[in-house]
Protein backbone atom coordinates (compact mmCIF):
# COMPACT_ATOMS: atom_id res chain seq x y z
CA UNK A 1 0.00 0.00 0.00
CA UNK A 2 1.09 3.62 -1.18
CA UNK A 3 1.42 5.90 1.99
CA UNK A 4 2.62 9.35 2.06
CA UNK A 5 5.00 9.32 5.40
CA UNK A 6 8.16 9.56 5.95
CA UNK A 7 10.44 7.58 8.80
CA UNK A 8 7.46 4.52 9.34
CA UNK A 9 8.76 4.79 13.52
CA UNK A 10 7.74 9.07 13.15
CA UNK A 11 3.91 8.71 11.65
CA UNK A 12 2.68 9.37 15.26
CA UNK A 13 5.25 12.75 15.62
CA UNK A 14 4.64 13.97 12.81
CA UNK A 15 0.96 14.09 12.76
CA UNK A 16 0.76 15.63 16.01
CA UNK A 17 2.89 18.28 14.99
CA UNK A 18 0.72 18.76 11.95
CA UNK A 19 -2.86 19.03 14.09
CA UNK A 20 -0.99 20.96 15.89
CA UNK A 21 -0.33 23.75 13.67
CA UNK A 22 -3.82 22.97 11.73
CA UNK A 23 -5.39 23.76 15.44
CA UNK A 24 -3.49 26.07 17.40
CA UNK A 25 -6.07 28.60 18.46
CA UNK A 26 -8.34 25.87 20.12
CA UNK A 27 -5.42 23.35 20.97
CA UNK A 28 -2.78 23.05 23.76
CA UNK A 29 0.37 19.99 23.68
CA UNK A 30 0.39 18.20 26.88
CA UNK A 31 4.61 18.39 27.61
CA UNK A 32 6.81 15.27 26.98
CA UNK A 33 3.94 13.43 26.08
CA UNK A 34 1.67 12.32 23.26
CA UNK A 35 -1.55 14.41 24.29
CA UNK A 36 -3.92 16.87 23.75
CA UNK A 37 -6.03 19.28 25.34
CA UNK A 38 -7.85 21.97 24.98
CA UNK A 39 -6.21 26.03 24.98
CA UNK A 40 -9.41 27.03 27.46
CA UNK A 41 -10.66 24.75 30.10
CA UNK A 42 -13.26 24.99 32.17
CA UNK A 43 -14.21 24.65 35.84
CA UNK A 44 -16.01 21.44 35.28
CA UNK A 45 -15.33 17.66 35.60
CA UNK A 46 -13.48 17.02 32.61
CA UNK A 47 -13.35 14.50 30.11
CA UNK A 48 -10.51 12.70 28.59
CA UNK A 49 -10.42 9.89 25.92
CA UNK A 50 -7.83 8.47 23.74
CA UNK A 51 -6.37 5.22 21.95
CA UNK A 52 -4.61 3.70 19.41
CA UNK A 53 -3.16 6.01 16.39
CA UNK A 54 -4.78 5.62 12.89
CA UNK A 55 -8.53 5.96 13.75
CA UNK A 56 -8.39 9.68 12.99
CA UNK A 57 -10.32 11.44 13.31
CA UNK A 58 -10.96 9.70 16.44
CA UNK A 59 -9.69 10.74 18.84
CA UNK A 60 -7.76 13.82 18.59
CA UNK A 61 -10.76 15.60 16.30
CA UNK A 62 -13.47 15.51 19.26
CA UNK A 63 -11.37 17.55 21.59
CA UNK A 64 -13.57 20.80 22.22
CA UNK A 65 -16.33 22.65 23.91
CA UNK A 66 -18.98 20.41 25.19
CA UNK A 67 -16.89 17.08 23.95
CA UNK A 68 -13.72 15.81 25.52
CA UNK A 69 -11.06 18.19 27.16
CA UNK A 70 -8.00 16.02 26.64
CA UNK A 71 -6.76 13.03 24.93
CA UNK A 72 -3.97 10.68 25.25
CA UNK A 73 -2.99 9.12 21.78
CA UNK A 74 -1.18 5.88 21.00
CA UNK A 75 1.07 4.65 18.87
CA UNK A 76 -0.95 3.41 15.15
CA UNK A 77 -3.49 0.61 16.71
CA UNK A 78 -1.77 0.78 20.35
CA UNK A 79 -3.24 1.87 23.50
CA UNK A 80 -1.64 5.35 24.95
CA UNK A 81 1.14 4.67 27.85
CA UNK A 82 -0.07 4.97 30.97
CA UNK A 83 2.37 8.00 31.89
CA UNK A 84 0.69 9.62 28.83
CA UNK A 85 -2.94 9.14 30.07
CA UNK A 86 -2.01 10.95 33.77
CA UNK A 87 -0.21 13.72 32.08
CA UNK A 88 -3.16 14.60 29.89
CA UNK A 89 -5.51 13.58 33.18
CA UNK A 90 -3.60 16.22 35.43
CA UNK A 91 -3.69 18.39 32.85
CA UNK A 92 -7.55 18.94 32.56
CA UNK A 93 -8.29 18.27 36.18
CA UNK A 94 -10.29 21.32 37.30
CA UNK A 95 -10.14 19.47 40.44
CA UNK A 96 -14.15 18.09 40.04
CA UNK A 97 -12.73 14.80 38.79
CA UNK A 98 -11.64 12.82 35.34
CA UNK A 99 -14.10 11.04 33.07
CA UNK A 100 -11.99 8.54 30.96
CA UNK A 101 -13.62 7.19 28.18
CA UNK A 102 -12.26 4.73 25.00
CA UNK A 103 -13.14 1.62 23.29
CA UNK A 104 -13.61 -1.55 25.48
CA UNK A 105 -9.79 -3.29 24.05
CA UNK A 106 -7.51 -5.18 26.38
CA UNK A 107 -4.79 -2.53 26.11
CA UNK A 108 -6.41 0.28 26.74
CA UNK A 109 -8.14 -1.22 29.51
CA UNK A 110 -4.72 -1.47 31.01
CA UNK A 111 -3.07 1.41 30.10
CA UNK A 112 -5.96 3.69 31.37
CA UNK A 113 -6.20 1.76 34.48
CA UNK A 114 -2.50 1.86 35.37
CA UNK A 115 -3.05 5.59 34.70
CA UNK A 116 -5.99 5.79 37.33
CA UNK A 117 -4.05 3.97 40.00
CA UNK A 118 -0.97 6.57 38.87
CA UNK A 119 -3.37 9.31 39.79
CA UNK A 120 -4.66 8.50 42.81
CA UNK A 121 -1.32 9.86 43.65
CA UNK A 122 -1.74 12.95 42.36
CA UNK A 123 -5.24 13.28 44.08
CA UNK A 124 -7.05 13.37 40.69
CA UNK A 125 -10.20 11.23 41.41
CA UNK A 126 -11.64 9.48 38.19
CA UNK A 127 -13.85 7.43 36.96
CA UNK A 128 -14.44 5.26 33.70
CA UNK A 129 -16.64 4.26 30.96
CA UNK A 130 -15.77 1.52 28.65
CA UNK A 131 -17.61 1.63 25.21
CA UNK A 132 -19.19 -1.74 24.32
CA UNK A 133 -21.29 -0.62 21.07
CA UNK A 134 -20.34 -3.50 18.97
CA UNK A 135 -22.99 -5.96 18.58
CA UNK A 136 -20.83 -8.48 17.30
CA UNK A 137 -17.84 -8.97 18.96
CA UNK A 138 -19.72 -10.85 22.09
CA UNK A 139 -22.94 -12.09 22.54
CA UNK A 140 -25.45 -10.52 24.63
CA UNK A 141 -24.73 -12.46 27.25
CA UNK A 142 -21.37 -11.18 27.64
CA UNK A 143 -22.12 -7.23 26.89
CA UNK A 144 -19.20 -6.34 29.02
CA UNK A 145 -16.69 -7.94 26.68
CA UNK A 146 -18.18 -5.99 23.73
CA UNK A 147 -15.38 -3.93 21.59
CA UNK A 148 -16.36 -0.09 21.01
CA UNK A 149 -16.31 1.11 17.33
CA UNK A 150 -17.90 4.81 15.92
CA UNK A 151 -20.08 4.52 18.81
CA UNK A 152 -17.71 6.30 20.83
CA UNK A 153 -19.01 9.17 19.21
CA UNK A 154 -22.21 9.25 20.69
CA UNK A 155 -21.30 8.02 23.97
CA UNK A 156 -18.27 11.60 24.13
CA UNK A 157 -20.87 13.78 22.88
CA UNK A 158 -23.25 12.46 25.95
CA UNK A 159 -20.43 13.16 28.22
CA UNK A 160 -19.78 16.31 27.10
CA UNK A 161 -23.21 17.59 27.14
CA UNK A 162 -23.64 16.25 30.72
CA UNK A 163 -20.10 17.70 32.13
CA UNK A 164 -20.51 21.64 30.82
CA UNK A 165 -24.22 21.36 32.63
CA UNK A 166 -21.73 21.48 35.76
CA UNK A 167 -22.98 17.89 36.87
CA UNK A 168 -20.82 15.80 39.36
CA UNK A 169 -18.27 13.51 38.55
CA UNK A 170 -20.92 11.04 39.47
CA UNK A 171 -23.61 12.09 37.65
CA UNK A 172 -21.95 12.36 34.13
CA UNK A 173 -20.12 9.35 34.69
CA UNK A 174 -23.87 7.74 35.05
CA UNK A 175 -25.01 9.74 31.78
CA UNK A 176 -22.29 8.68 30.05
CA UNK A 177 -22.85 4.97 30.96
CA UNK A 178 -26.59 4.99 30.31
CA UNK A 179 -25.47 6.41 26.64
CA UNK A 180 -23.15 3.67 26.50
CA UNK A 181 -25.58 1.31 27.54
CA UNK A 182 -27.86 2.71 24.43
CA UNK A 183 -25.62 2.44 21.76
CA UNK A 184 -25.40 -0.17 19.31
CA UNK A 185 -22.90 -0.41 16.38
CA UNK A 186 -22.34 -3.29 13.81
CA UNK A 187 -19.87 -2.79 10.46
CA UNK A 188 -18.97 -4.61 7.63
CA UNK A 189 -15.17 -5.02 6.40
CA UNK A 190 -14.63 -4.30 2.34
CA UNK A 191 -11.00 -4.39 2.30
CA UNK A 192 -7.89 -3.99 5.03
CA UNK A 193 -6.32 -0.88 6.45
CA UNK A 194 -2.46 -0.98 6.77
CA UNK A 195 -0.14 -0.77 9.48
CA UNK A 196 2.28 2.09 8.56
CA UNK A 197 5.53 0.64 10.26
CA UNK A 198 5.43 -2.90 8.76
CA UNK A 199 3.57 -2.13 5.65
CA UNK A 200 1.10 -5.71 6.44
CA UNK A 201 -2.70 -5.13 5.59
CA UNK A 202 -4.74 -5.49 8.91
CA UNK A 203 -6.38 -8.90 7.83
CA UNK A 204 -6.77 -10.23 4.05
CA UNK A 205 -10.06 -11.00 2.00
CA UNK A 206 -10.81 -11.82 -1.72
CA UNK A 207 -11.58 -9.09 -3.93
CA UNK A 208 -15.19 -10.57 -4.06
CA UNK A 209 -15.63 -10.78 -0.14
CA UNK A 210 -16.54 -8.63 2.34
CA UNK A 211 -16.95 -9.61 6.30
CA UNK A 212 -19.94 -8.76 8.23
CA UNK A 213 -19.48 -7.62 11.49
CA UNK A 214 -15.83 -7.36 11.13
CA UNK A 215 -13.91 -5.20 14.17
CA UNK A 216 -11.88 -1.92 13.25
CA UNK A 217 -8.73 -3.96 13.66
CA UNK A 218 -9.80 -6.93 11.43
CA UNK A 219 -11.54 -8.71 14.22
CA UNK A 220 -13.56 -11.47 12.62
CA UNK A 221 -17.10 -10.32 12.73
CA UNK A 222 -20.12 -13.18 12.40
CA UNK A 223 -19.86 -14.07 8.59
CA UNK A 224 -17.80 -13.53 5.69
CA UNK A 225 -19.52 -13.73 2.33
CA UNK A 226 -19.94 -12.11 -1.37
CA UNK A 227 -20.04 -8.92 -2.09
CA UNK A 228 -24.13 -8.27 -2.47
CA UNK A 229 -25.77 -4.64 -3.18
CA UNK A 230 -25.80 -2.04 -0.66
CA UNK A 231 -29.28 -2.46 0.11
CA UNK A 232 -28.99 -6.33 0.61
CA UNK A 233 -25.77 -5.67 2.62
CA UNK A 234 -27.65 -3.02 4.58
CA UNK A 235 -30.87 -4.86 5.62
CA UNK A 236 -28.47 -7.68 6.84
CA UNK A 237 -26.95 -5.20 9.60
CA UNK A 238 -29.67 -3.51 10.47
CA UNK A 239 -31.35 -6.59 11.32
CA UNK A 240 -28.86 -7.92 13.67
CA UNK A 241 -29.02 -4.05 15.08
CA UNK A 242 -32.81 -4.08 14.89
CA UNK A 243 -32.57 -7.54 17.03
CA UNK A 244 -29.86 -6.81 19.29
CA UNK A 245 -31.23 -2.95 20.66
CA UNK A 246 -35.09 -4.37 20.77
CA UNK A 247 -36.10 -1.27 19.10
CA UNK A 248 -39.55 -0.77 18.44
CA UNK A 249 -41.99 1.45 16.57
CA UNK A 250 -42.21 4.86 18.25
CA UNK A 251 -38.93 4.71 19.80
CA UNK A 252 -36.39 7.12 18.95
CA UNK A 253 -32.89 7.30 17.22
CA UNK A 254 -29.96 9.07 16.00
CA UNK A 255 -27.77 7.53 13.46
CA UNK A 256 -24.16 7.25 12.47
CA UNK A 257 -23.23 6.19 9.18
CA UNK A 258 -19.37 5.81 9.72
CA UNK A 259 -16.84 4.92 6.69
CA UNK A 260 -13.71 3.36 7.66
CA UNK A 261 -11.58 4.90 5.56
CA UNK A 262 -11.68 4.30 1.69
CA UNK A 263 -15.87 3.89 1.09
CA UNK A 264 -16.94 6.70 -0.19
CA UNK A 265 -19.64 9.57 0.92
CA UNK A 266 -21.11 8.44 -2.12
CA UNK A 267 -21.71 4.97 -1.07
CA UNK A 268 -22.15 6.00 2.80
CA UNK A 269 -24.90 8.07 1.93
CA UNK A 270 -26.48 5.18 -0.61
CA UNK A 271 -26.58 2.66 2.68
CA UNK A 272 -28.29 5.84 4.84
CA UNK A 273 -30.86 6.27 2.35
CA UNK A 274 -31.99 1.97 3.04
CA UNK A 275 -31.40 2.89 6.73
CA UNK A 276 -33.64 5.52 6.70
CA UNK A 277 -36.06 3.69 4.62
CA UNK A 278 -36.33 0.71 7.22
CA UNK A 279 -36.06 2.33 10.21
CA UNK A 280 -39.54 4.11 8.85
CA UNK A 281 -41.02 1.17 7.55
CA UNK A 282 -40.61 0.08 11.40
CA UNK A 283 -42.27 3.09 12.50
CA UNK A 284 -38.99 4.16 14.49
CA UNK A 285 -38.13 8.02 14.57
CA UNK A 286 -35.33 9.31 13.44
CA UNK A 287 -34.26 12.44 15.15
CA UNK A 288 -30.74 13.29 13.83
CA UNK A 289 -28.66 11.77 11.28
CA UNK A 290 -25.00 12.16 11.24
CA UNK A 291 -23.09 10.54 7.79
CA UNK A 292 -19.19 10.75 8.48
CA UNK A 293 -15.70 9.12 8.41
CA UNK A 294 -15.32 9.41 12.31
CA UNK A 295 -13.79 6.54 13.28
CA UNK A 296 -11.39 5.00 10.95
CA UNK A 297 -8.68 2.42 9.99
CA UNK A 298 -6.40 3.95 7.77
CA UNK A 299 -7.90 2.65 3.93
CA UNK A 300 -10.05 0.26 4.66
CA UNK A 301 -13.10 -0.34 3.08
CA UNK A 302 -16.03 -0.58 4.70
CA UNK A 303 -18.85 1.37 6.92
CA UNK A 304 -20.25 0.63 10.56
CA UNK A 305 -24.15 2.08 11.50
CA UNK A 306 -24.49 2.95 14.78
CA UNK A 307 -28.16 3.57 16.49
CA UNK A 308 -28.48 5.50 20.03
CA UNK A 309 -31.57 4.91 21.45
CA UNK A 310 -33.06 7.87 22.50
CA UNK A 311 -35.02 8.96 25.73
CA UNK A 312 -35.32 12.34 26.98
CA UNK A 313 -32.27 12.68 28.68
CA UNK A 314 -30.37 11.01 26.24
CA UNK A 315 -31.70 13.82 23.86
CA UNK A 316 -31.44 17.06 25.68
CA UNK A 317 -27.56 16.07 26.17
CA UNK A 318 -27.26 15.03 22.28
CA UNK A 319 -28.65 18.46 21.22
CA UNK A 320 -26.70 20.12 23.52
CA UNK A 321 -24.05 23.16 21.69
CA UNK A 322 -20.48 21.32 20.55
CA UNK A 323 -17.67 22.73 18.82
CA UNK A 324 -14.56 20.16 18.00
CA UNK A 325 -12.14 20.59 14.77
CA UNK A 326 -14.42 17.39 13.67
CA UNK A 327 -17.79 17.21 15.14
CA UNK A 328 -19.68 20.23 15.62
CA UNK A 329 -23.61 21.10 16.90
CA UNK B 1 33.88 -10.18 29.77
CA UNK B 2 34.98 -13.43 31.59
CA UNK B 3 33.78 -14.90 34.62
CA UNK B 4 34.41 -18.86 35.86
CA UNK B 5 31.65 -21.55 34.34
CA UNK B 6 29.86 -21.90 37.63
CA UNK B 7 29.20 -18.44 38.48
CA UNK B 8 26.88 -17.50 40.85
CA UNK B 9 25.81 -14.37 40.83
CA UNK B 10 25.94 -11.10 38.60
CA UNK B 11 26.49 -7.88 39.62
CA UNK B 12 24.14 -4.34 38.40
CA UNK B 13 26.55 -4.12 35.37
CA UNK B 14 26.36 -7.15 34.47
CA UNK B 15 22.41 -8.02 35.33
CA UNK B 16 22.47 -4.31 32.65
CA UNK B 17 24.39 -6.13 29.73
CA UNK B 18 22.56 -9.24 29.89
CA UNK B 19 18.99 -7.00 29.31
CA UNK B 20 20.63 -5.13 26.81
CA UNK B 21 21.59 -8.35 25.30
CA UNK B 22 18.00 -10.00 25.46
CA UNK B 23 16.39 -6.20 23.92
CA UNK B 24 19.05 -7.07 20.97
CA UNK B 25 17.90 -10.36 20.63
CA UNK B 26 13.79 -9.47 20.83
CA UNK B 27 14.15 -6.28 18.35
CA UNK B 28 16.45 -9.32 16.02
CA UNK B 29 13.80 -11.12 16.29
CA UNK B 30 11.05 -8.43 14.97
CA UNK B 31 10.24 -9.71 11.89
CA UNK B 32 9.40 -13.03 13.35
CA UNK B 33 7.05 -11.97 15.96
CA UNK B 34 5.03 -10.27 14.05
CA UNK B 35 4.67 -13.20 11.48
CA UNK B 36 3.75 -14.96 14.98
CA UNK B 37 1.54 -12.65 15.72
CA UNK B 38 -0.25 -11.48 12.26
CA UNK B 39 -1.59 -15.29 12.04
CA UNK B 40 -3.93 -14.64 15.27
CA UNK B 41 -3.56 -11.41 16.48
CA UNK B 42 -3.24 -7.77 15.06
CA UNK B 43 0.42 -8.42 14.23
CA UNK B 44 2.28 -5.11 16.03
CA UNK B 45 3.37 -7.25 18.29
CA UNK B 46 7.25 -7.14 17.23
CA UNK B 47 6.96 -3.83 16.64
CA UNK B 48 5.33 -3.19 20.33
CA UNK B 49 8.37 -5.31 21.92
CA UNK B 50 10.95 -3.56 19.54
CA UNK B 51 10.19 0.20 20.35
CA UNK B 52 10.19 -1.04 24.08
CA UNK B 53 13.29 -2.36 24.17
CA UNK B 54 14.95 0.74 21.96
CA UNK B 55 13.96 2.71 24.87
CA UNK B 56 15.24 0.03 27.16
CA UNK B 57 18.38 0.36 25.04
CA UNK B 58 18.42 4.27 25.70
CA UNK B 59 17.87 4.17 29.51
CA UNK B 60 20.19 1.74 30.71
CA UNK B 61 23.01 2.36 27.99
CA UNK B 62 25.35 4.81 29.58
CA UNK B 63 24.23 5.01 32.97
CA UNK B 64 25.48 3.21 36.40
CA UNK B 65 23.80 1.42 38.43
CA UNK B 66 24.53 -0.35 41.58
CA UNK B 67 21.64 -2.36 42.49
CA UNK B 68 19.30 -5.19 40.55
CA UNK B 69 16.68 -3.53 41.83
CA UNK B 70 17.39 0.15 39.41
CA UNK B 71 18.12 -2.27 36.75
CA UNK B 72 14.84 -3.85 36.36
CA UNK B 73 13.03 -1.23 37.62
CA UNK B 74 14.74 1.02 34.50
CA UNK B 75 14.03 -1.82 32.25
CA UNK B 76 10.03 -1.72 32.99
CA UNK B 77 9.39 1.52 33.73
CA UNK B 78 10.78 2.15 30.20
CA UNK B 79 8.89 -0.45 28.43
CA UNK B 80 5.58 0.86 29.99
CA UNK B 81 6.48 4.61 28.90
CA UNK B 82 7.21 3.82 25.53
CA UNK B 83 5.39 0.68 23.93
CA UNK B 84 1.54 1.29 25.23
CA UNK B 85 -1.26 -1.26 24.21
CA UNK B 86 -1.22 -4.42 26.26
CA UNK B 87 2.12 -5.72 25.61
CA UNK B 88 3.58 -2.10 27.01
CA UNK B 89 1.90 -2.80 30.94
CA UNK B 90 2.50 -6.62 30.57
CA UNK B 91 5.61 -6.51 30.13
CA UNK B 92 6.76 -3.47 31.89
CA UNK B 93 5.23 -5.55 34.86
CA UNK B 94 7.74 -8.44 33.89
CA UNK B 95 10.47 -6.44 34.99
CA UNK B 96 8.67 -3.90 37.33
CA UNK B 97 6.03 -6.21 39.12
CA UNK B 98 9.11 -8.77 40.69
CA UNK B 99 11.50 -5.77 42.60
CA UNK B 100 8.33 -3.73 43.63
CA UNK B 101 8.53 -5.20 46.78
CA UNK B 102 12.26 -6.69 46.64
CA UNK B 103 14.64 -5.29 49.34
CA UNK B 104 17.79 -3.80 47.37
CA UNK B 105 20.27 -6.48 46.22
CA UNK B 106 23.21 -5.82 44.49
CA UNK B 107 23.67 -8.98 43.25
CA UNK B 108 21.83 -11.42 40.98
CA UNK B 109 22.20 -15.51 41.90
CA UNK B 110 19.56 -17.74 40.75
CA UNK B 111 17.12 -17.50 44.29
CA UNK B 112 17.12 -13.77 43.77
CA UNK B 113 16.18 -14.32 40.07
CA UNK B 114 13.35 -16.82 41.09
CA UNK B 115 11.88 -14.21 43.30
CA UNK B 116 12.00 -11.66 40.50
CA UNK B 117 10.16 -13.26 38.51
CA UNK B 118 7.50 -15.27 40.36
CA UNK B 119 6.87 -11.72 42.18
CA UNK B 120 6.45 -10.65 38.52
CA UNK B 121 4.21 -13.17 37.27
CA UNK B 122 1.82 -12.65 40.39
CA UNK B 123 1.78 -8.54 39.59
CA UNK B 124 1.09 -9.77 35.68
CA UNK B 125 -2.00 -12.03 36.90
CA UNK B 126 -3.83 -9.55 39.15
CA UNK B 127 -3.48 -6.68 36.64
CA UNK B 128 -4.32 -8.82 33.39
CA UNK B 129 -6.79 -11.48 34.65
CA UNK B 130 -5.13 -14.44 33.01
CA UNK B 131 -4.35 -17.85 34.00
CA UNK B 132 -1.89 -20.40 32.18
CA UNK B 133 -3.79 -21.87 29.14
CA UNK B 134 -5.29 -18.69 28.29
CA UNK B 135 -3.26 -18.34 25.03
CA UNK B 136 -0.75 -15.36 26.98
CA UNK B 137 2.61 -14.48 27.67
CA UNK B 138 1.74 -16.32 31.22
CA UNK B 139 1.89 -19.86 29.23
CA UNK B 140 5.33 -19.57 29.28
CA UNK B 141 6.64 -17.31 32.12
CA UNK B 142 4.87 -19.16 34.70
CA UNK B 143 6.43 -22.68 33.50
CA UNK B 144 9.89 -20.62 33.29
CA UNK B 145 8.95 -19.42 37.07
CA UNK B 146 8.55 -22.79 38.00
CA UNK B 147 11.89 -23.70 36.56
CA UNK B 148 13.30 -21.14 38.29
CA UNK B 149 12.10 -22.02 41.62
CA UNK B 150 12.75 -25.63 41.37
CA UNK B 151 16.50 -24.67 40.34
CA UNK B 152 16.88 -21.94 43.39
CA UNK B 153 15.79 -24.77 45.75
CA UNK B 154 18.12 -27.00 44.57
CA UNK B 155 20.85 -24.60 45.11
CA UNK B 156 21.89 -24.89 40.54
CA UNK B 157 24.06 -21.99 39.82
CA UNK B 158 22.44 -19.36 37.67
CA UNK B 159 23.54 -20.49 34.12
CA UNK B 160 21.39 -24.20 35.16
CA UNK B 161 18.55 -22.11 36.24
CA UNK B 162 17.69 -20.02 33.04
CA UNK B 163 18.73 -23.04 31.37
CA UNK B 164 15.77 -24.65 33.15
CA UNK B 165 13.45 -21.68 32.32
CA UNK B 166 14.16 -21.17 29.06
CA UNK B 167 13.84 -25.03 28.57
CA UNK B 168 10.55 -24.61 30.39
CA UNK B 169 9.49 -21.42 28.95
CA UNK B 170 9.88 -23.32 24.76
CA UNK B 171 7.28 -26.07 25.97
CA UNK B 172 5.10 -23.14 27.40
CA UNK B 173 5.33 -21.90 24.02
CA UNK B 174 4.83 -24.80 21.89
CA UNK B 175 1.51 -25.65 24.55
CA UNK B 176 0.15 -22.44 23.71
CA UNK B 177 -1.00 -23.77 20.50
CA UNK B 178 -3.42 -25.55 21.94
CA UNK B 179 -5.06 -22.96 23.67
CA UNK B 180 -8.08 -21.33 22.87
CA UNK B 181 -6.93 -17.47 23.54
CA UNK B 182 -9.25 -15.72 26.28
CA UNK B 183 -7.41 -12.24 25.74
CA UNK B 184 -6.81 -10.12 23.09
CA UNK B 185 -7.88 -9.74 19.36
CA UNK B 186 -7.23 -13.80 19.17
CA UNK B 187 -10.11 -14.13 21.49
CA UNK B 188 -12.57 -13.78 18.99
CA UNK B 189 -10.99 -15.93 17.13
CA UNK B 190 -12.19 -19.36 19.09
CA UNK B 191 -11.57 -22.28 17.60
CA UNK B 192 -9.51 -21.29 15.22
CA UNK B 193 -6.38 -20.19 17.08
CA UNK B 194 -6.11 -23.59 17.93
CA UNK B 195 -2.37 -24.46 16.05
CA UNK B 196 -0.76 -20.91 16.40
CA UNK B 197 1.65 -19.96 18.87
CA UNK B 198 1.14 -17.03 21.43
CA UNK B 199 3.24 -14.12 20.09
CA UNK B 200 3.55 -12.57 24.24
CA UNK B 201 4.63 -16.08 25.31
CA UNK B 202 6.98 -16.36 22.41
CA UNK B 203 8.94 -13.31 23.26
CA UNK B 204 9.06 -14.06 27.11
CA UNK B 205 10.61 -17.22 25.85
CA UNK B 206 13.48 -14.99 23.69
CA UNK B 207 14.16 -12.84 26.67
CA UNK B 208 14.53 -16.46 28.68
CA UNK B 209 16.58 -17.65 25.95
CA UNK B 210 18.97 -14.72 25.09
CA UNK B 211 19.83 -14.05 28.92
CA UNK B 212 21.07 -17.64 28.88
CA UNK B 213 23.33 -17.10 26.12
CA UNK B 214 24.57 -13.86 27.24
CA UNK B 215 25.49 -15.76 30.32
CA UNK B 216 26.75 -18.64 28.85
CA UNK B 217 28.87 -16.43 26.80
CA UNK B 218 30.31 -14.07 29.85
CA UNK B 219 31.32 -17.66 31.28
CA UNK B 220 33.34 -18.76 28.55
Amino acid sequence: MKKVINNPSNVVKEMLEGIMIAHQESFQKVDGVNGIIKKELKDKVAIVTGGGSGHEPLFFGVVGDGLADGVAVGNVFAAPTPDTVQAVAKAVDSGKGVLFIYGNYAGDVLNFDMAAELLEFDDVTTTTVKVTDDVVSAPVERKEDRRGIAGDLFVIKVAGAAAERGLSLEEVTAATQKANEHTYSIGVALSPGTIPDSGEPTFTLADDEIELGMGIHGEPGMERTKLMPADELTDKLLEKLLDESKLTSDDEVCVLINGLGSTTLMELFIVNRRVAQILDEKGIHIHDIDVNNYCTTQEMGGFSITLLKLDSELKAYYDAPANAPYYKK
Amino acid sequence: MTMEASVTALDAAQVREMILYAGEKIKENKPFLTKVDSAIGDGDHGIGMSVGFTKVEENLKDKEFTTINEVFKTTGMSMVQSMGGASGVIFGTMFLGGVKNLKQKTELDADVLAKIFEASLQAIKERGKASLGDKTMIDALEPAVNGLKESASNSAALLEALKKAEENAAEGVENSKEYIAKFGRAKSLGERAVGHQDAGATSVWIIFKSMREWLEQASK
